[in-house]
């Protein structure tokens, strides 16, 4: 026996499942929602970049509430090999505008007050509570689910599956295959705490409300496809980095050895000064881009945020991401709901259709052949980042050479690196090509 | 005197506080970072609130949950009746901010008397300390205000009589264990890892999420003189926050190589000794006389 009938079932409060059960209670529809962390966000991974877009089309004033940490000012990328790196930075006094753009927030707290606007949405959320796995009338329709509380399943005419990457719920109920290796990222992070002043200070900023972001690439990922990152948020700095499953298997190292030696690189080391560790966490990423993308719908059910796969890995866009496919599910729901329509998989099409018009199926479309290509050509990780701090070491040192000859040298590096020329060549033209 | 014609009905007060093995002290400015710190129920009270329920399940009745705090301390209620509680009340208002431990137990008094006359109490259970506090001052403050039988440290509770009004349990004491029979209305504070905290049915975790929590303010909780509430009403003062300096410098790891039991011994002597040079002839010297 069902222990209630609802009109639709979240399963997880993380942004996605939040952004589809904020748009349905907003829309009148009775929602359950449930999580199995202690509270909402208690599991998610701390210190991350909100981009206010995603959230301000269903929360336009959020920014009065949220517990934002610092709005981004600058952006830096870094090559680097063991003992350098080169990079570029974008800073700007446009950004300290009214309603600033991105933001540093912790998850933690950040999903905590977001599931408080879905509870004041007339959502109903029950937490430290998991789903086992979806219940099927004799039709295989979803009809509701079965948690790992006593007392029966509970049903809806609907389930929106926001689970988060791992997808256990779908993969345990047949609707998706197991995760592959390649298509993740395991990340690694660490939040260290500094007082607001020092980071002020450090980073140059002008005041506590102000934030920098560095993201990193080369030497960081010991070869590996990843990535390294740092954000500075009000009182902490979170310091990562994260790198595909399938290349930490291969190459045997331990993802907290990466991390020590990016926090003791010699870029890295001054900025974590006297810091105080705060908590470690490990989470996984979906990096498998468009074609890793699980079937999205069926008669009953639906995915949406990283249980779908959808994240950028190029520009780093999850939680947006997340945001939006949980607001379109929920805006396609209410409105079947509204024309009396049942949530079957023909009906639930306007879903699929509605992600490809929208920035997040054309994004992962056009990023399509990244994951490939990278997982290809190592040598974006290795030999470039390296060749690039060589040349720049030429160019700046003054040592009675002559600036040909120096010119010469930098270019014979550049060549030699690859080989020939057209290999120099190709690389570019592949990643022109993937980009495009 | 009868009392079967009513329900059974226990209020357990509990607290909402920082859970305190993720709590740091800023270090510059000394103060207790609470920021983004989660909260929990304090965790001795839920010794009191599962044995609370324990009884309502085998004697029938209710179970309410009072608690003092801010505004967000609902959630430790809301957390409460998904537990299998029945019923929450919050009291909160501003003048409450500050309360020490008699200030504390005065309000929580106050609010027991209110939802006594509404509903009368037969057992008030509290847990035996706060892991914030570490007074444990509210359980007896509270039985001392309301005149009720004062049951500290209780490791179980073997029996109810309900015709008699009467109580047997077992309390901890320094020579032993008491066996003690008490009248009801009594206030009970249990020991921990007296009982095995349930997990509530989905029901009970529907019904938490959406169950109205009795809310009061220090005017609706029959407090006349806010004089008594608060900062105002509270004697108590902290003279200083400090964190507590390491006892000891780190501790080494030493290896020491020994064939017998004695070598190893005497490996270890000679490695303190030469830490020590005076440990040498001060323990001979004691050893010799
Ligand atoms: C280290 C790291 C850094 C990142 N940085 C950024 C960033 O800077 N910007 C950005 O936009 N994105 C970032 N991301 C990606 C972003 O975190 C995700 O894309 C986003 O959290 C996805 O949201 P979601 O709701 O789909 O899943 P999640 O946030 O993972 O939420 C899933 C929720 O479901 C719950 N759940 C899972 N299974 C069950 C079950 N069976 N029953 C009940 N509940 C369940 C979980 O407890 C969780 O609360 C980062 C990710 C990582 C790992």
């Amino acid at each position: 026996m069902p222990v209630e009938h609802f009109d639709a079932i979240v399963v997880g409060a993380g942004p996605s499942g939040n952004a589809a059960a904020y748009t349905m209670g907003k829309a009148g529809m009775n929602v359950l929602q449930i999580d199995r962390g202690e509270y909402p966000g208690s599991k998610n991974v701390q210190g991350a970049i909100l981009y206010s877009d995603a959230l301000e089309r269903m929360i336009p004033d959020f920014r009065e509430t949220a517990p934002l940490e610092r709005h981004v000012v600058e952006q830096r990328f870094w090559m680097l090999d063991e003992k350098s790196h080169t990079g570029t930075h974008h800073r700007s006094d446009s950004f300290n505008e009214e309603r600033p753009n991105r933001y540093t927030i912790l998850r933690a707290q950040f999903d905590k007050w977001f599931a408080k606007q879905v509870r004041a949405a007339g959502v109903t959320l029950i937490t430290e509570t998991t789903v086992i796995e979806l219940v099927r009338n004799a039709e295989g329709r979803v009809i509701g689910v079965l948690t790992d509380r006593e007392g029966g399943p509970v049903h809806a005419d609907v389930v929106v599956l926001g689970e988060g990457v791992n997808g256990l719920v779908a993969q345990r109920s047949g609707l998706r295959p197991e995760l592959r290796p390649q298509h993740v990222a395991l990340a690694v992070k660490e939040t260290h705490f500094l007082p607001e002043e020092t980071i002020r200070e450090r980073f140059n900023l002008s005041d506590e409300n102000e934030g920098v972001v560095i993201e990193v690439l080369g030497s960081v990922s010991s070869g590996m496809v990843g990535t390294g990152f740092l954000y500075t948020n009000r009182e902490s700095i979170s310091i990562g980095v994260g790198c595909l499953v399938s290349d930490f298997a291969e190459k045997q190292i331990p993802p907290y050895a990466l991390l020590d030696r990016f926090k003791n690189h010699p870029s890295v080391r001054p900025l974590l000064k006297g810091a105080e560790m705060k908590e470690y966490v490990a989470h996984l990423i979906p990096e498998g881009g468009y074609d890793a993308i699980p079937k999205l719908t069926g008669d009953g059910w639906l995915i949406v945020g990283d249980a779908g796969q959808f994240v950028n890995a190029v520009h780093r866009e999850g939680s947006n991401l997340a945001m939006t496919t949980g607001r379109i599910a929920g805006e396609c729901l209410a409105r079947l709901k509204a024309e009396g329509r049942p949530a079957t998989e023909a009906n639930l099409k306007v879903y699929r259709d509605a992600l490809e018009q929208s920035f997040v199926l054309k994004d992962l479309r056009k990023y399509r052949k990244i994951p490939k290509l990278l997982k290809q050509n190592r040598q974006l990780f290795t030999t470039w980042p390296a060749v690039i701090n060589r040349s720049m070491q030429a160019f700046l040192r003054v040592d009675g050479r002559d600036k040909r000859a120096k010119e010469a040298e930098i270019l014979r590096g550049l060549k030699t690196a690859r080989g020939n020329w057209l290999n120099v060549a190709a690389d570019m033209v592949k990643v022109a090509r993937a980009w495009r | 005197m009868t009392r079967l014609a009513r329900e059974f009905h226990s209020v357990v007060c509990i607290k909402q506080v920082p859970d305190s093995a993720q709590i740091r002290v800023h270090p510059v400015t000394n103060t207790i970072m609470r920021q983004g710190v989660p909260t929990i129920i304090n965790p001795y009270d839920l010794f009191a609130l599962e044995e609370a329920m324990r009884l309502r399940d085998e004697y029938g009745g209710t179970v309410t949950v009072l608690t003092m705090g801010p505004p967000m301390a609902e959630d430790a209620l809301r957390r409460a009746l998904g537990l299998g509680a029945n019923r929450a009340v919050l009291i909160t208002d501003r003048r409450f901010a500050g309360s020490d431990t008699l200030a504390t137990s005065f309000a929580l008094s106050k609010a027991l008397t209110r939802i006594g006359e509404e509903h009368p109490i037969d057992i008030v259970f509290t847990g035996k300390q706060t892991i914030d506090g570490d007074t444990a001052q509210v359980g007896p403050g509270i039985a001392r205000r309301l005149g009720l039988n004062q049951l500290t440290y209780v490791a179980a509770i073997d029996a109810l009589d309900r015709d008699g009004a009467t109580i047997t349990l077992r309390r901890r004491s320094e020579g032993g264990v008491q066996v003690l029979r008490s009248r009801l209305p009594c206030l009970i504070t249990m020991l921990e890892d007296t009982n095995t905290l349930r997990r509530g049915t989905i029901q009970d975790m529907l019904r938490a999420a959406r169950a109205p929590v009795t809310t009061w303010s220090a005017e609706e909780a029959g407090i006349a003189d806010p004089m008594q509430c608060g900062l105002r009403g509270s004697p108590t003062v902290v003279k200083r926050v400090f964190a507590p300096r390491p006892r000891a410098d780190k501790a080494e790891m030493v290896v020491v190589e020994g064939k017998t039991p004695a070598q190893t011994a005497d490996a270890v002597l000679d490695l303190l000794f030469a830490q020590s040079p005076n440990l040498e002839a001060a323990l001979s010297a004691r050893f010799k006389s």
